[in-house]
């Protein structure tokens, strides 16, 4: 019985503590803590895709203008939004061949313009000449020795393009 | 300083009423500032947390054209703000992985012009052979690349006319229709069969 009565006075003491915690404080500050940081991060996003975006590039295919072992670089991206990208533009764009990935090439021939390109410059310097059609840009890389690009895949569509690269 | 106060004071210039009202009414331009700039803030904040759900979660479209009849009816004028065709609703996640099923509605840029977004629904995915309608034409898509058309051949530039499109041209997947009222529910898979074999 007096076991049962100091559980019991326990238990109350327990609750009275419980209930004298300042949850109603403690579930605002950690509301406004949450609604900050989701703030910050929708902010970063905003910026990041529609203003001015950042990108870590690797590879050889653009060897005299990006270095071999990675680069950041800033995107503009209202540029491309706008639709007034440029021949002579470095562009970021999704790969046609695998969406997930992301890849930056120079703008060589807009919709409508005339290429000419060698096929292959290890075996010779066939080349061949075609029309950009509408809607689509050329792309190529710098290294055109060791580059895939719309020499392989053909011209890239317009809505391809995540932006045009302005600093490094 | 004392002093000049008290001078002040101690000869109230006509002046003072005028000089009182004028901070007070400083004071409530100050007030109105105030609020004017937690409404910006508010509005501002609203507008980026939008933008960001937008572009990654979910977003809200509305329809034209009768191209995809009869899954949803577009409105035929190009007003934006009408209500007569169909709204929809665009799920984003499946652009993380790109992921997609054969049947799905999905809403992506057209090759030709990067400002137009079509709704339509993938036939074909990397891999598959397809038969190409009204040529007998049996054609592989290629690596990273889908088939699209609508659902009402008769009015639908599709992939019949620009072949198959990037993966990465799509925007987004077409879950739900939510306006109309009497046509809300949810936007089925739906394949048409003998079409495409998948080696």
């Amino acid at each position: 019985m007096a076991v049962g009565g100091r559980a019991a006075a326990w238990l109350a003491s327990a609750a009275r503590r419980f209930g004298s915690v300042p949850w109603r404080d403690i579930s605002a500050e950690a509301v406004h803590r949450t609604l900050l940081v989701v703030k910050a991060a929708c902010f970063a996003h905003v910026i990041n895709s529609h203003v001015v975006g950042v990108a870590l590039v690797r590879g050889p295919s653009m060897l005299p203008t990006m270095n071999l072992t990675g680069d950041i670089i800033a995107v503009d991206r209202i540029t491309a939004r706008r639709g007034t990208v440029a021949v002579g533009d470095v562009v970021l764009f999704r790969s046609p061949e695998n969406p997930r990935k992301t890849v930056i090439k120079r703008v060589l021939g807009l919709e409508g313009d005339t290429v000419t390109y060698v096929v292959d410059p290890h075996k010779g310097d066939a080349s061949k000449t075609l029309v950009v059609p509408k809607g689509h840009v050329w792309v190529q890389g710098d290294n055109i020795y060791d580059s895939r690009d719309s020499r392989q895949f053909g011209p890239v569509p317009y809505g391809l393009i995540q932006g045009r690269v302005f600093y490094r | 300083m004392a002093g000049k106060d008290a001078h002040v004071l101690s000869h109230p210039s006509p002046l003072l009423p005028l000089l009182l009202h004028w901070q007070s009414n400083k004071h409530l331009d100050m007030r109105t500032g105030n609020s004017l700039w937690l409404l910006t803030k508010k509005t501002l904040t609203g507008a980026l947390i939008g933008i960001t759900i937008s572009d990654r979660y979910v977003t809200l479209s509305p329809l034209r054209g009768s191209s995809m009849h009869p899954t949803f009816t577009g409105s035929s004028t190009s007003f934006p703000g009408s209500l007569k065709g169909d709204v929809i609703l665009v799920e984003r996640f499946c652009l993380q992985k790109y992921k997609f099923s054969h049947g799905d509605v999905i809403i992506f840029r057209t090759p030709t012009n990067q400002k137009q977004i079509f709704v339509k629904r993938l036939i074909a995915l990397p891999g598959d052979w397809i038969q190409v309608p009204e040529s007998s034409e049996i054609l592989q898509i290629p690596e990273g690349h889908c088939w699209v058309e609508g659902d009402n051949p008769a009015s639908s530039l599709d992939s019949r006319s620009f072949g198959p499109i990037p993966l990465g041209l799509v925007q987004g997947r077409v879950t739900h229709v939510i306006w109309p009222p009497q046509r809300i529910g949810h936007v089925e898979r739906k394949m048409p069969t003998g079409r495409i074999s998948p080696y």
